[in-house]
């Protein structure tokens, strides 16, 4: 084992940011009201949660009134399309419900939408191209006169696609407009993925519910919030006090809640002037940075390593995302190999999660399961060193040579396998 | 490790939707295992029983070999957790082949 470790998975999760550790301190010690409370202890709990939601709703351009917390974003998720459900099936039983999706979205939002179907609700998930995007046309084709939602992710978080989501909120208010749906088609995006880097300005993006969460933007895990835009028609899907404006029940997280306050202020402070490019420079050169080294990655194993591709668009692409499959490599025994020397990295290969069926975000743009199973996901973050890059570029032939060696082929054909039962 | 390049027999399990896929390879000498390496397209844990399989099965008789199953390379590895247990009954089912394949040639 490598003496020291070199994290390469951002996009699974960031550090707490020192400074955001700070700002949370006061509140795990000795400011521990309930917020509901109307004593001055509750009363200063109450405060931080109103200048954290402050915060958070100057980053995403909307009122205060438009941001409810939750435990993170796998809640914001099931909030957001379990609250449009249950709201229009109150409204109107007659008809079934339809919900447009794309076949790339992380499992919060991929599992609710399928527990919805198993409840009836009529659910079209639309194929990106082979480039991991998905197309405007083909959401605007899917919707009937039953659809009432759509949810889109700004950017994925395996491939680090960037989808089109202001096209499709924009093609979205037009339909709305002729109104030819049964009822107004609500728009969702699960922004996760994208807080740190894209412009996240929910007017911009013509967005009516969007998801983000505290652990990847260097704010503390079990925080998250849901941005909803005023006069949306949804139900709160947990019951209990009349906690976030009567959306979602429960003691608030104030910890937590100042924590993502903190760290999306930081965002704001320090990449978000970038979206200018007369910006650039300083401390919001970060995204800048990432993406010269991200590049470097990209280029070096490309040409360095036989057979090897990357996987998604290679434009489109988050600053920090590169995923790679590598032929004759299985992509878990890969990730613990590098684990080995001290790299953390992650992999779309069903052996690594806790199923047995490679990532459904590869296989949805076109990759064989043998290719998906070989995938390599490196995400940086703001902490990454260009030394740290350099030490993985000298480390990564090296296992993948090794490997090849075990699995005896730089790439087996599937055709050359018999067709056994996988077994499970 | 690796091949073994006239081997008496071979044998290929494994299904690339599961993601592992791997090839045994024996040499047979009076009705015992002389030699036997692996290839093998898996995870951490797949690579492992692969090995250990090898190191079971070499200089016991084909019936003995016929009986490694996958209680028994799991106890060997000392344990596995649940999700790869699979891993085992391919690593059984490739060496049962191969020495299948091995009688079948030797009829």
């Amino acid at each position: 084992m490598s003496t020291k470790r070199v994290y390469l998975d951002y996009a699974a999760t960031t550090p707490l940011a020192p400074e955001v550790l700070k700002d949370m301190e006061p509140y795990l010690k000795d400011k521990y009201g309930n917020a509901s409370s109307l004593h001055s202890f509750g009363q200063e709990a109450l405060a931080a949660i109103d200048e954290a939601r402050q915060k958070v709703a100057q980053f995403l351009g909307c009122s205060s009134g438009e941001i409810i917390f939750t435990s993170g974003a796998t809640e914001a998720d099931n909030l957001a399309i379990k609250g449009i459900v249950e709201r229009y099936k109150i409204q109107d039983t007659r008809y079934k419900i339809h919900i447009i999706t794309s076949a790339i979205e992380h499992p919060a939002v991929m599992e609710t939408c399928e527990s919805l179907n198993k409840e009836g609700v009529e659910i079209t998930y639309i194929k990106p191209n082979k480039e991991g995007i998905v197309g405007v046309k083909d959401v605007e084709r899917a919707i009937k006169e039953n659809t009432v939602l759509v949810s889109i992710m700004y950017a994925n978080n395996e491939v680090g696609t960037i989808q089109p989501v202001r096209e499709i909120g924009k093609m979205i208010e037009a339909e709305n407009r002729e109104q030819r749906t049964k009822n107004k088609i609500i728009f969702h995006t699960d922004a996760v993925q994208a807080i740190n880097y894209l412009d996240c300005n929910v007017d911009h993006l013509h967005v009516d519910l969007l998801s983000l969460s505290g652990h990847k933007i260097y704010g503390p895990k079990g925080v998250g919030a849901l941005y909803i835009r005023k006069g949306t028609p949804i139900k709160r899907i947990q019951d209990g006090g009349a906690h976030e404006y009567g959306l979602r029940a429960g003691t608030e997280n104030v910890p937590g809640i100042v924590g993502l306050g903190g760290a999306i202020n930081n965002i704001q402070y320090f990449t978000r002037q970038s979206f200018a490019p007369q910006n650039l420079g300083g401390q919001a050169s970060n995204i800048q940075y990432l993406k010269r080294l991200r590049d470097k990655l990209i280029d070096n194993v490309l040409k360095n390593i036989p057979n090897s591709q990357l996987n998604g668009s290679r434009e489109l692409r988050l600053p920090n995302n590169a995923n790679f499959s590598f032929k004759g490599i299985e992509g878990e025994s890969l990730l613990i190999s590098l684990d080995m020397e001290g790299f953390a990295c992650s992999t779309g290969s069903a052996c690594a999660a806790k199923k047995l069926a490679p990532s459904h975000v590869l296989l949805a743009m076109g990759l064989s399961p043998l290719e998906a199973h070989s995938s390599l996901r490196i995400t940086l973050g703001k902490y990454t060193t260009e030394k740290e890059i350099d030490k993985f570029l000298e480390i990564l032939p090296k296992i993948i040579k090794k490997l090849r060696k075990i699995s005896g082929a730089t790439g087996r054909k599937s055709s050359s396998v018999p067709k056994e039962s996988c077994f499970e | 490790m690796g091949k073994i390049k006239n081997p008496d027999a071979k044998a290929t399990v494994g299904n690339p939707v599961c993601g592992d896929i791997l090839t045994l390879y024996i040499k047979v000498k009076n009705g015992i295992i002389r030699g036997i390496k692996f290839e093998t397209l898996g995870c951490a844990a797949a690579i492992a029983v692969s090995s250990v399989i090898t190191q079971m099965a070499k200089g016991k008789t084909l019936e003995e070999a016929k009986k490694i199953n996958p209680q028994k390379i799991v106890k060997e590895l000392g344990g596995l957790p649940p999700i790869k247990m699979h891993c085992t009954q391919l690593g059984a089912e490739a060496l049962r082949k191969a020495i299948e394949n091995y009688q079948k040639k030797t009829l």
